[in-house]
């Protein structure tokens, strides 16, 4: 099991607070958490398998090629994976449809598959792809909630149409009768909630360190 | 990796059959997954659509399957779709959509009217307005859309088709005036659609 892999992917390579990438399903979706929550996890899945049908083939693909080929094979992933959710989980379809079809666009998924999966096996592959995935779930739910808490003071509004009726004990009402911030609510609200939380990271990655502890090396960009 | 190998990847003409391979793998992927899925997709749209024709319909209101009684009425985009609600045979009323220009895109709407013109119910299809302002219109967020219920255009004069703001008799919301405008102007079209071709609707009792 490779930790570094894992750790990469939830924090110090994350896909949208350090990558950057995906920012537009991450600016779109997360006007609340569940929205967020729902986004990620619908990428992680697909992420998964594209990371572990690109590691499969790589050696079969040619370098010259790979872009097309990887692009096709998402393109299809995740279509067969619409159709099918359609068909026989019709009920969250209906709630995780739109997703899926931004899923097609999510440049971190043909990132990982050329920057990871085709230099690497399936399993590691694997790994990467669900660290990377549950990175990014957990980046568009903390956006979500906080877009959420502010502008219609509530969190995980809606969340057991989401994740099924035993996860109604998520959706609290924070702040009873709330005009709502409609700011927040609209693409800006977005941007400032993502700057802020990049803000706040650097601040964090910047923080004096005791001179006794190694300092770990700063996260080379992919 | 053998030498051999790496050479034969390097040339184009492996270049060309791997893409055309991977194409031909996707396609034939897609045509599968849509093929196993088509019925089931098509069955459960059909539910949705039932059970949306149920919300603008009284319970127990029709006793025949709307959506296997449904006719092209009226010239515009070749007719508009009337879902028809019998009860032993006789068009007790009927369903259809209607929509108007909102703030940001048209607004659809979906309207239950009975045999003579009055309303049953009107629900929201479609909209892309503001969240947290316009989409007061969903039925799941403010209950202002059961406020049609009963009304026709007997009942009001063409006036009071219309916002407070405007003269009318319908709320706007705070922030959003052109949104319910809208949804009225919908309704109202709708309506008007509904006199214009009463006789045709309720005749399909007799054409069946």
């Amino acid at each position: 099991m490779n930790l570094d892999s894992i750790k990469d992917g939830l924090w110090r390579n994350n896909v949208v607070f350090s990558q950057m990438l995906a920012l537009c399903p991450a600016m779109a979706v997360t006007t609340s958490g569940s929205n967020g929550l729902g986004m990620g996890l619908a990428t992680t899945a697909v992420l998964v398998c594209s990371n572990m049908l690109v590691a499969a083939i790589r050696h079969l693909v040619s370098p010259q090629v790979r872009i097309p080929v990887f692009v096709v094979l998402i393109a299809t992933l995740v279509t067969v994976v619409d159709l099918a959710l359609n068909a026989w989980l019709h009920e969250l379809y209906k709630v995780l449809g739109l997703f899926i079809a931004l899923i097609v666009v999510n440049c971190a998924i043909l990132g990982r598959a050329e920057a990871f999966a085709s230099k690497n096996t399936v399993a590691a592959a694997a790994v990467d792809g669900l660290a990377m995935g549950l990175g990014f779930t957990g980046a568009l739910t903390l956006i979500g909630l906080i877009r959420e808490l502010v502008g219609s003071g509530t969190l995980f509004a809606q969340a057991s149409l989401l994740l099924g009726p035993g996860f109604r004990f998520l959706e609290t009402t924070v702040v009873a009768d709330y005009g709502g911030v409609l700011l927040m609510i609209l693409p800006p609200g977005g941007f400032l909630v993502l700057g802020l939380l990049l803000a706040a990271r650097r601040a964090h990655e910047m923080r004096p360190v005791p001179a006794r502890r190694a300092v770990s090396p700063a996260p080379t960009l992919a | 990796m053998n030498a051999g190998f790496a050479r034969l990847r390097g040339g184009l003409s492996y270049q060309g059959m791997s893409l055309g391979l991977m194409a031909l793998v996707a396609s034939a992927a897609l045509v599968l997954a849509n093929d196993l899925t088509r019925e089931r997709i098509a069955e459960a749209e059909a539910r949705d659509l039932q059970a949306m024709l149920a919300q603008v319909l009284p319970a127990g209101f029709a006793d025949n399957d709307l959506l296997a009684d449904t006719s092209r009425v009226g010239t515009e985009g070749g007719g508009r779709l009337v879902y028809r609600a019998r009860r032993s045979g006789q068009v007790i009323g009927a369903v259809f959509q209607s929509s108007a220009r909102g703030y940001a895109a048209d607004i659809t709407v979906l309207v239950g009217v009975d045999a003579g013109g009055t309303l049953l119910g009107v629900r929201v299809v479609k909209h892309v307005e503001t969240p947290g302002l316009g989409d007061k219109i969903e039925v799941g967020k403010s209950k202002w859309i059961l406020g049609f219920d009963g009304k026709s255009l007997g009942t009001l004069s063409v006036a009071q088709w219309a916002v407070k703001k405007d003269g009318g008799v319908f709320d706007q919301f705070a922030g959003a005036t052109i949104t319910p405008r809208a949804v009225v102007k919908a309704v109202r079209s709708g309506l008007e659609f509904f006199a214009a071709h009463r006789d045709e609707i309720l005749a399909g009792a007799n054409a069946q």
